[in-house]
Order: C-alpha cells, then sequence, then structure tokens
C-alpha cells in the first residue's frame, strides 16, 4: 500500500505551485478573481503550457494524465492558490469530448488555444441531469438547440460550450460556438470569485458530440471526474484554512495570553483538524475507486462529495468563528478561502444530494 | 497511489482465514456475535488457541515469542478476527505490562512474566484510575512506602477491569510528594492474592459487571517488583499509552458491527417496508457507513505511516475518537432498529446457554445495554477530550 503521489506527480504540483505562488499571490488573485471576467486568461495559457490541462487527460486522447491522481495533484494546486478559471468545466467537458473520440476539439482545448465550457444544470434540475429540458432538434444536417442553462461558469468569456441538452433519443451533448446565433449570456460574479452565467438557446446551431440519446453514462463519468476534482480541490482548501487558523491561534492574543491556548478553540481545532483528515481519506476513496466498476466510483465519489460538504461547511465555520472580528473582513485572505470552501459544496450535487445518491446507489449494489 | 494489498498481504489474509474457520470454535463466536458475556475460562480457551498457532503476542519481538508481523499484518489479522467474530484479545497482558516490560522491565522480570502472559498461567489488570485521579492521572494517591525489601501500599484504585478474574495488577504508585507530581510515580507489579488487598465490584448502568474497585490496606509487594527506576513510572504509564494504537479505531470490529446492521435494516420492517428504506434511518446508515470508509483510510495511511518509521500522536488520537464515536453510532443505530424492542432487560439472556424466549427478535435482546455499555469508550483510555488536547498540542505547538 502506498499513499504518496508519487514522482512524476509531485514534480506536477511542485512546478504548479511554484508558477501560481510567483504568478498569481494572492493580492494578485483576489482582484483577478472580483474584476472584469474573473479570471486571466494569460495565465489559462501559461498553465496550459505547464501541462495543468494536458494532466487531466490521458495519453490515448492526447493528454499526458488522466488518471484521477493527476486530476487530485491539478485541483489540489488550484485550491492552494485559490485559482479562478473555468478548469472544472474543462475536465468535465474534455472527458465527454475524449469518451466522444473528439481528439482535435480536445487537443484545442488541452493547448490553451480553446477555451470551453460546460452547460449542464438548469433552473429546474437541482443537480439532477434527469430534470433537463433544453432541447435539440435536427434541422438539415445539424441540430439546433432552445432552452437555458443557469450558473455556466465563465460563460461570457469562453470560447465553447459543451451543452447537455435533450433530443428525441434522450440526452444528449453537443459542442456550441460561444458567438452563435441566437445564443444569449447574462454573465455574473460569484460570491466566492470567479464569473459565470446564464445562457439561453433560441435556435442555436450546435454540433453533436457522440451519439443522440446516449450521453446518460458519458455525463456521469464526467461528473464523477469533477466530483474527485471538487474533493481534492477542497481538501487542500481546508489545509490552507487550518494552517492560517492555527497561525492566528498562536499569534493573536486576548486576556494576555494566545487565544489557541484557551482550551474551548482547542478542542474546536482539534475536531476541524480531524474532519479534513476524514475529508482526505474520501478524496483519496473517491479517486482510487475510479479503478472499480461504475457503483463502486459513483459511490465513493458521492461519499466524497457529501464527506466534503458537510466537513467543509464545519472547516469554513470554524475558521471564521475562531478568527473573531477580522474573520469578517473581505481583507483577510481566509475568509475568501471559506467562501470557496462552502460554494464547492454547492457545485456539481450538495452534501444531501450526495447522501441520497449514496444511498440509490446502496440499493443498487445489495440487488445486483 | 496504491491502495490494494500485496499479495503477500492477500496470501497472510488467506492464512488467517483458514486459521480462523479451523480453529475459533463456533461456540464462542456464536456467543459474540449474540452479544453474550465471555466466562474467564472462555477467554482463556481463545488464548490458547492464539497462542498454541504462535499468534497471540503478535506485536511482540520474536525472541520472545512474538510473530515479527508488520503493522499491516497485524491489521489485517485484528480485521479478520474480528469480521470473524472471535473474541478480542485481552489486552491487560500482551498489550500493556508485556510492552512496558519489554521496554524497561529487568532481564529477570521479563523471563519471569512474560512467558506466563503467554501460556495464560497470569490474568493482569490496571492499576491506574483512581477515585480522584482520572482524566488527571498523575494526581494519584495510592502510597507506596519503602520498608526493608518490600514497599507497603495503601490506597485505592478504580474501574478496574475484570479484577476479579485477575491474579495480578500492574499498579501506578506515589512513591515520593516532592516536586512535580509526575515524577513521584513509581510502577509496580503486585500479586492480587496479597493479605490486604479488597476487590469490589461496581455495577454498570447496563447491569454489567466488569469493573471494580480495589482497595489496599499495607500490601507488602517485593522490592523486585519495581518495574525500572523508583519515581519514574509516568514515563513507562505514558509509554503504554502511546504504545501498539495503531488498531486503536477498532475497524475491523466496526466493519463486522456495521455488516451486522445492515443486514438487520435490509431484514427488520417498519411500516411495511425494510428499515433501509425509510429515508430518516437510510440517512443515518449512510452517513455512518461513509465515516467507516473514511476512517478505514485513514486508519490505512497512519499505518503505512508508522510502518516507514513516523510515530503517529495526533493521528492516534484522531483515530482514537472517531473510532469510539462510529462505535457509538452504530450502538445507537441498533437501538432505535430495534423500536420498542430495546426496552425489555434480560440478563439471564447475556451469558451462554440460555434457551429462553426472546422479547422481539433476537437480536435485540442486547442493544440497549450494548448501547450504554459502550458510552464508556469515549471516556476510557483517554476520554475524546483528553484526545483533543493531544491533538491541539502536536499541531498547535503552543
Amino acid at each position: 500500500m502506498d499513499f504518496s503521489l508519487g514522482e512524476d506527480r509531485q514534480m506536477l504540483a511542485d512546478s504548479l505551485r511554484r508558477f501560481l505562488a510567483d504568478k498569481v499571490p494572492f493580492a494578485v488573485r483576489k482582484t483577478a478573481a472580483f474584476e472584469g471576467q474573473g479570471w486571466s486568461r494569460e495565465i489559462w495559457g501559461q498553465l496550459a503550457e505547464l501541462g495543468a490541462i494536458g494532466a487531466l487527460f490521458g495519453e490515448d486522447v492526447g493528454g499526458f494524465g488522466g488518471s484521477p491522481f493527476d486530476v487530485a495533484v491539478v485541483f489540489g494546486e488550484i485550491g492552494r492558490a485559490l485559482l479562478t478559471g473555468p478548469w472544472l468545466a474543462t475536465l468535465q467537458a474534455g472527458h465527454v469530448l475524449a469518451a466522444a473520440g473528439r481528439t482535435d476539439d480536445l487537443a484545442a482545448v488541452i493547448d490553451g488555444s480553446q477555451v470551453i465550457s460546460y452547460a449542464e444544470e438548469e433552473a429546474d434540475t437541482w443537480f439532477d441531469p434527469a430534470g433537463i429540458t433544453t432541447r435539440a432538434t435536427q434541422s438539415g444536417e445539424g441540430w439546433v438547440l432552445d432552452g437555458a442553462k443557469t450558473v455556466v461558469a465563465f460563460a461570457g468569456s469562453v470560447d465553447r460550450l459543451l451543452v447537455v441538452a435533450r433530443a428525441e433519443a434522450g440526452l444528449s451533448t453537443f459542442l456550441v460556438e460561444r458567438d452563435a446565433p441566437g445564443l444569449t449570456v447574462r454573465d455574473y460574479l460569484l460570491i466566492d470569485g470567479g464569473a459565470a452565467g446564464d445562457v439561453a438557446f433560441a435556435a442555436t446551431p450546435a454540433t453533436l458530440v457522440g451519439e443522440a440519446g446516449s450521453a446518460g453514462p458519458v455525463i456521469e463519468a464526467a461528473r464523477a471526474w469533477g466530483l474527485v476534482a471538487l474533493a481534492w480541490e477542497g481538501v487542500a482548501v481546508m489545509d490552507a484554512l487550518r494552517d492560517q487558523t492555527l497561525d492566528y491561534l498562536r499569534t493573536r492574543k486576548q486576556f494576555g495570553i494566545p487565544i489557541g491556548k484557551f482550551q474551548a478553540l482547542q478542542h474546536r481545532m482539534a475536531t476541524v483538524a480531524l474532519e479534513i483528515e476524514q475529508a482526505r481519506s474520501a478524496a483519496i476513496n473517491a479517486a482510487d475507486r475510479f479503478s472499480g466498476t461504475r457503483v463502486e466510483r459513483e459511490r465513493a465519489a458521492s461519499a466524497a462529495k457529501a464527506t466534503i460538504g458537510k466537513a467543509g461547511s464545519l472547516v469554513a465555520e470554524e475558521a471564521i468563528q475562531m478568527h473573531g472580528g477580522i474573520g469578517m473582513t473581505w481583507e483577510l485572505a481566509l475568509t475568501h478561502y471559506a467562501k470557496r470552501l462552502v460554494m464547492i459544496g454547492h457545485e456539481l450535487g450538495d452534501e444531501d444530494f450526495h447522501l441520497a445518491r449514496y444511498i440509490e446507489l446502496g440499493h443498487e449494489l445489495a440487488t445486483a | 497511489m496504491d491502495l490494494n494489498f500485496t499479495p503477500e498481504e492477500e496470501a497472510f489474509r488467506a492464512e488467517v482465514r483458514a486459521f480462523l474457520a479451523d480453529k475459533l470454535p463456533v461456540r464462542l463466536s456464536d456467543k459474540i456475535r449474540k452479544g453474550q458475556h465471555l466466562t474467564k475460562a472462555e477467554h482463556e480457551e481463545w488464548h490458547a488457541i492464539l497462542h498454541a498457532r504462535g499468534w497471540l503476542a503478535n506485536h511482540w519481538p520474536v525472541e520472545w515469542g512474538g510473530t515479527g508481523w508488520t503493522v499491516m499484518e497485524r491489521f489485517i489479522f485484528e480485521t479478520e478476527t474480528a469480521l470473524a467474530n472471535a473474541p478480542r484479545v485481552l489486552p491487560f497482558g500482551l498489550s500493556m505490562i508485556g510492552p512496558v516490560l519489554l521496554k524497561y522491565g529487568s532481564e529477570a522480570q521479563k523471563k519471569q512474566w512474560l512467558p506466563r502472559i503467554l501460556d495464560g498461567s497470569d490474568w493482569w489488570c490496571q492499576g491506574y484510575s483512581e477515585p480522584g485521579a482520572g482524566s488527571d492521572l498523575a494526581s494519584l494517591k495510592t502510597s507506596a512506602v519503602r520498608d526493608g525489601d518490600h514497599y507497603v501500599v495503601n490506597g485505592q484504585k478504580t474501574w478496574t477491569t475484570l479484577a476479579q478474574y485477575a491474579n495480578m495488577m500492574f499498579c501506578l504508585v506515589r512513591t515520593s510528594t516532592e516536586g512535580k507530581r509526575q515524577e513521584g510515580i513509581s510502577f509496580l507489579l503486585i500479586d492480587m492474592a496479597t493479605p490486604g488487598i479488597e476487590v469490589r465490584p461496581i455495577k454498570l448502568l447496563s447491569g454489567d459487571h466488569e469493573v471494580n474497585e480495589v482497595f489496599f490496606t499495607d500490601v507488602r509487594v517485593p522490592v523486585e517488583n519495581l518495574v525500572g527506576e523508583e519515581n519514574k513510572g509516568w514515563t513507562y504509564a505514558k509509554y503504554l499509552l502511546t504504545y501498539e494504537r495503531t488498531n486503536i479505531a477498532g475497524v475491523g470490529a466496526s466493519m463486522a458491527a456495521f455488516g451486522e446492521l445492515q443486514e438487520i435494516a435490509r431484514t427488520q420492517r417498519r411500516n411495511g417496508r425494510p428499515l433501509s428504506e425509510d429515508p430518516q434511518f437510510a440517512a443515518r446508515l449512510a452517513r455512518l457507513e461513509i465515516d467507516l470508509e473514511n476512517m478505514k483510510t485513514t486508519n490505512l495511511r497512519v499505518l503505512v505511516a508508522a510502518g516507514a518509521g513516523a510515530a503517529p500522536t495526533a493521528e492516534s488520537s484522531m483515530l482514537k475518537i472517531r473510532g469510539t464515536e462510529i462505535r457509538q453510532t452504530i450502538d445507537d443505530l441498533m437501538r432505535r432498529a430495534a423500536g420498542t424492542h430495546a426496552r425489555p432487560w434480560l440478563p439471564e439472556s447475556f451469558e451462554g446457554g440460555w434457551n429462553g424466549e426472546p422479547v422481539g427478535p433476537e437480536w435485540a435482546g442486547p442493544v440497549a445495554t450494548h448501547y450504554f455499555n459502550d458510552r464508556k469508550l469515549s471516556i476510557f483510555g483517554g476520554s475524546n477530550e483528553v484526545q483533543r488536547e493531544i491533538i491541539t498540542k502536536a499541531i498547535l505547538e503552543l
């Protein structure tokens, strides 16, 4: 048994860490995340050169990684630096492209020349693709989309969208150009930095990706990739919050002594540390079970997301509480980590959603 | 990253399973499964079976009768024996006084006591806690005064587990009241048959008799029964608390108990459907299972680190806290699963050979007893609050 990431992944982690510490220190990040498009395309291009995008995909589809633990490394560093950008969307869309054999499209994503987002969720889907109503209809040689997607990552500033829509045959995936006719975006910032948008389609031309009606298992697997990514990003954010809070407990004095001397805070901190280690184990399990059956993979992914959701709220809330007044300020880096951590809980299904899903999958397992 | 056991480890697991299938008496595993009490003779029987195979002292050095197993092999052994409903190996001799003697005992003491632990000649109990010294163990008052070639011991110990069966006690006594409290404590080995010792049972809230009070009145203990140096006992006591804590989470035992709980949830019906399909119960069960899976991986991470030479401190405490919380949650869900049938109390049914008619399903008989009895888990072995102190001390470095 071996819980180390291995030399190659450690080297990737180190190089990403050095780059991000140098180019996107927190002061830069804070500005970039809340101004303009909420991310830096220039940094994106440089990270693509460093291999951060290619690491998310296997060699067979033009990447140079593609293990869940490669994804873990990249998203761990994203979390540590609190980097904004369409990373999660790229991971999900990229895996849909890869599954459909669209390696040319994927190659443009990997080298950073085409930035893609992923549009699955709608106002009423509540994390479940079963409720998708965006309609895809055949029109001559091609397809057109009608409907609307919500909170699509960086919808206002990417080049293309990978859209999940309902064709007559069932759920299907499509590539849509950002400047396609009939496509409108209302974009906005996000509470934890970065941007997203509501996207509306009115007879918008689209290119079918894969076979019509066969997207269900593909987008489920893409979500599993996303869940692994968010779990590792979440753990990295938790680590940062723990370290910053420990530092504060050591240095902040009240009643003449460091507040870390107070038992009430010590016990809260111990619980925080314990929950983070459990969350890390859940993230490891989620990545590891990719080598298992579909149900094993999905159950571990949902278990991780439920764990990260529960631990995330606790760690974020406790970090703010233990910082007292300063923990309420925009000024402090910690509060931005706390916001990110809580909002990770709102991506790709929250704690309750994944707990329910874990139960459902358990029934499948029992009757299999 | 590789979360797989090696082929050698899997072969070892198969060997353990084969041994259990062959040598674990169904009579004993049945009692464990039903939550019945083992007699003294039954505990000794299981120890003897393991000893005959050379697997009793699996964490001792080979030269003293240990197995030379890796931490991972020990984990596999603990897990498999728990899943097979084998009795647990009592820790007092093998995991408590044994390791202390191995590290701090004289050659004569090792030669005298270690073989007797293995062959079952001695049943040890632990004389640590006192009425005024629980979590604050260093405040203990039981005194030992040197008188010629004896120490004369006076005072009282409490919460002494299975002292009613023990013929020997390892005991922390105060030999000095000068300087720091920790520096006046010595570590004595006391023959329970010595005049002046009285053992009185403490009945627990669950009705069980597991723990005792032990009173000492002018008890004469030969000086050769002092372990290490006088007034250095605190060091030895602390060593014992940090030794062999890689199994502290009780993963195997919790996996076995969870398996039983799952089976009950699938078969027990409430409002016309299995309990596992009741949304409230299913959510509790799912949270528990996720916590258990997470802890299993955390435990393996700690084991791998320990195998590479790391000395887990904060990690052991985390495992103790979460391990006991999980076990208590299993007990809690068992109790909830039983509904109204958690209430009937038939203490005679906890003894082997009982042939009476259960009230409600048979499994429901002991669930409330276990629930109440296992409240101890977060209290003993360093309460979970003390464990939190250890964690913060390790990570806060204040």
